[in-house]
């Protein structure tokens, strides 16, 4: 089967992607009753959207597969980066309450910096020391929004 | 004439000083935040609307609006003066307007799109204050089955006109209605998709979604490419166009406006289709075509007029209809939500103070962008300069605080960096994450309708197409299907959507 190689690697992907979700969407779904049309249960229309979401997912692999596909590799992931932006959003998700806003805000600053590849540590600690200043001016003294904002062991 | 007294009501209220002040306010931060690099309206609004959770509804919604028009304008400034299309409506802005900046005339074309997206605003204001009150009557007309019928036809709109594979699209469109579906069902009470997870009982937010996608995982895209910004550095000096500049950019004013105020009605229309449209229309009628792509003021003067336009009337399905018609507008649904405000035909009659409040504070924050704009040029080019090395850390920061700031809770900001890593696995497989927002802020009305439709009909599909109003929805969608698929018209469309 010569025409059956994967010739567009991306729309590949992105296939797989549509069909992992529809599975894992009707798989879930079949715990809760579809009803009748006339009546649905609240698992009619997730089973519906799954299904159809499940024959784009297939449309999009055969797509790829076809000998006419254009031929497409996958682009290069940069996880170094990915790992820095998101894991600094998690750290300031965790630090919040613990560290209070200066804490966790200095911490977010400092970790994210680390994703480009131009980081200095001065720049960053300068950056991080203003944009805290900044925040705590206009979010908390400016607009009065209810956050905590010294670390809770000061409280 | 009630339009007039409709009008009336609603300058009234955006002509309160403190609404003023909102509107400037709004146009300032938009444009700021708009101006810098890969910052689109979208994120703007997401990144801005914090600080408008205080604030009462009317002055918040005007407030919003001033970020979005200025998010807007921010754009076309970045796209004359480096080349670099703040968001997808100013792409083709870059084309003509980057190439007037590098002879020198990058004041005149900041002024032509200044000039021209305020005189589409005003007409663009009428025209929603004149269609409003029909469409509202209209919308009485709509049934479960004939809403169904245009939302799909919306998302399918919204897929065709999304860059990449149409069937690609539809798999996001998809995708965002399944995750909408995550939380509690409301006809039978019971959860779905929440895994036990009390904070999923409320479905998933809408803004940490875009703002872990638009936000964090574009910043993640933004520092793999490191390239150059080719700024243009001569002072920017003469604003005034010429005489034979005016000649020639007058009518493409008024053709961009016409078609940008009938592009932003359709649902899955708006900014981005308006300017491409206007755009492909002066290089067709212009009497110098070859000057296209070098500098002709006609393609700065008519997708600027166009987008803005466009930009404005996509508020009338939302505001109508409830339907919001593209990604920007579903945010504003978001935000509405948040105030509890729930765009549809009850505003315009429950709230009519709000809802003509905000039409006017629309023509009012276009005056003062055209007030503010040309003096401040020089600022925002300034800005232009800071590093993103700088800048990045600080768009972080805005946006955390901001998901945070929407429950005060830190659920939404682990939110934001789950949808921060999937938002970089689409960029990496070039999918289109607009369709994906839409479809998760239309999906659980759609999921309603049908619902209701079904109950209706005694579970008999067919009725969708015996209605004569859901059949012309319906077959539009089909027609927008078909004509995709024509090789000639695919062709073309990659071509213009090409980013």
């Amino acid at each position: 089967m010569k025409g059956l190689a994967i010739r567009n690697h991306r729309a590949f992907a992105s296939g797989v992607l549509f069909l992992a979700f529809a599975i894992f969407f009707f798989v879930t779904a079949l715990q809760y009753p579809a009803g009748t049309a006339a009546r649905m249960g609240p698992g009619y229309f997730p089973r519906l959207l799954a299904i159809v979401l499940a024959a784009v997912g297939l449309i999009v692999i055969l797509g790829a597969m076809k000998p006419t596909a254009e031929a497409q590799g996958l682009r290069q992931w940069d996880l170094k980066g990915l790992a820095w932006i998101a894991g600094s959003v998690i750290l300031f998700g965790a630090l919040l309450f613990p560290l209070g806003l200066v804490g966790a805000l200095f911490v977010l600053v400092m970790v994210s910096s680390r994703a480009s590849p131009e980081f200095t540590w001065t720049g960053a600690l300068a950056n991080a020391v203003v944009l805290t200043a900044l925040c705590l001016a206009v979010f908390v003294y400016g607009l009065g929004l209810q956050l905590p904002v010294w670390p809770s062991l000061l409280n | 004439m009630d339009l007039f007294h409709n009008l009336a009501i609603g300058f009234a209220t955006a002509a309160q000083p403190a609404n003023l002040l909102y509107a400037f306010f709004g146009c300032l931060l938009g444009t700021l935040i708009g101006v810098l690099p890969g910052l689109g309206p979208l994120a703007t609004i997401a990144m801005l609307l914090p600080i408008t959770y205080a604030l009462q509804p009317d002055a918040a919604l005007i407030m919003l609006a001033g970020i979005y028009y200025g998010a807007q304008y921010g754009g076309s400034t970045t796209a004359i003066v480096v080349n670099l299309p703040g968001e997808s409506s100013s792409v083709v802005t870059t084309i003509d307007g980057y190439q007037m900046a590098k002879q020198g005339r990058a004041g005149v074309a900041l002024a032509t799109a200044a000039i021209g997206s305020f005189f589409a605003g005003c007409v663009a204001t009428l025209a929603l204050a004149a269609l409003a009150g029909p469409l509202t009557a209209t919308a009485l007309l709509f049934g479960p089955k004939e809403f169904f019928a245009l939302m799909v036809l919306g998302l399918i709109l919204a897929s065709v006109l999304s860059s990449g594979p149409f069937i690609e699209g539809i798999g996001m469109v998809v995708l965002g209605m399944l995750l909408s579906l995550v939380g509690t069902d409301l006809s039978s009470g019971s959860q779905r998709f929440a895994f036990g997870i009390p904070q999923l009982f409320d479905g998933l937010d809408f803004v940490p979604l875009a703002m872990g996608i638009f936000g964090f995982a574009e910043i993640v895209k933004n520092l793999e490419q490191d390239d150059k910004l080719s700024l243009v550095t001569q002072k920017i000096t003469n604003l005034f166009p010429t005489r034979d500049d005016v000649r020639r950019m007058v009518p493409a004013m008024l053709r961009g406006t016409a078609l940008g105020t009938l592009l932003g009605v359709l649902p899955g229309g708006g900014a981005v289709l308006s300017s491409f449209a206007s755009y492909t229309l002066e290089k067709k009628l212009s009497r110098y075509p070859e000057q296209f792509g070098k500098g002709a003021i006609e393609g700065v003067a008519g997708p600027e007029s166009a987008n803005n336009a466009g930009a404005q009337t996509s508020f009338i399905p939302l505001l109508t209809l409830g339907v919001p018609s593209n990604v920007v507008m579903a945010l504003m649904v978001g935000a509405m939500n948040i105030h509890n405000i729930h765009p549809g035909p009850e505003v315009m009659t429950k709230n009519p103070t709000l809802f003509w409040g905000l039409i006017a504070s629309m023509w009012v924050g276009n005056l003062m962008l055209l007030i503010l704009n040309l003096p401040l040029v020089g600022l925002w080019v300034k800005l232009l300069t800071i590093p993103y090395r700088y800048l990045f850390p600080a768009i972080m920061v805005f946006c955390s605080i901001g998901v945070y700031s929407i429950n005060s809770g830190t659920f939404e900001v682990y939110e934001a960096a789950v949808f921060c890593v999937f938002g970089y696995v689409l960029i990496k497989l070039q999918l289109p994450a607009a369709p994906l927002l839409l479809g998760l802020v239309l999906g659980p009305a759609i999921e309603e309708n049908f619902r209701r439709a079904m109950v209706l009909s005694r579970g008999d599909a067919t009725v969708l197409l015996t209605s004569p109003l859901s059949a012309s929805l319906l077959a539009a969608a089909a027609i927008a299907i078909i004509l995709i698929m024509l090789p000639t018209i695919r062709a073309r469309r990659e071509e213009a959507l090409q980013e």
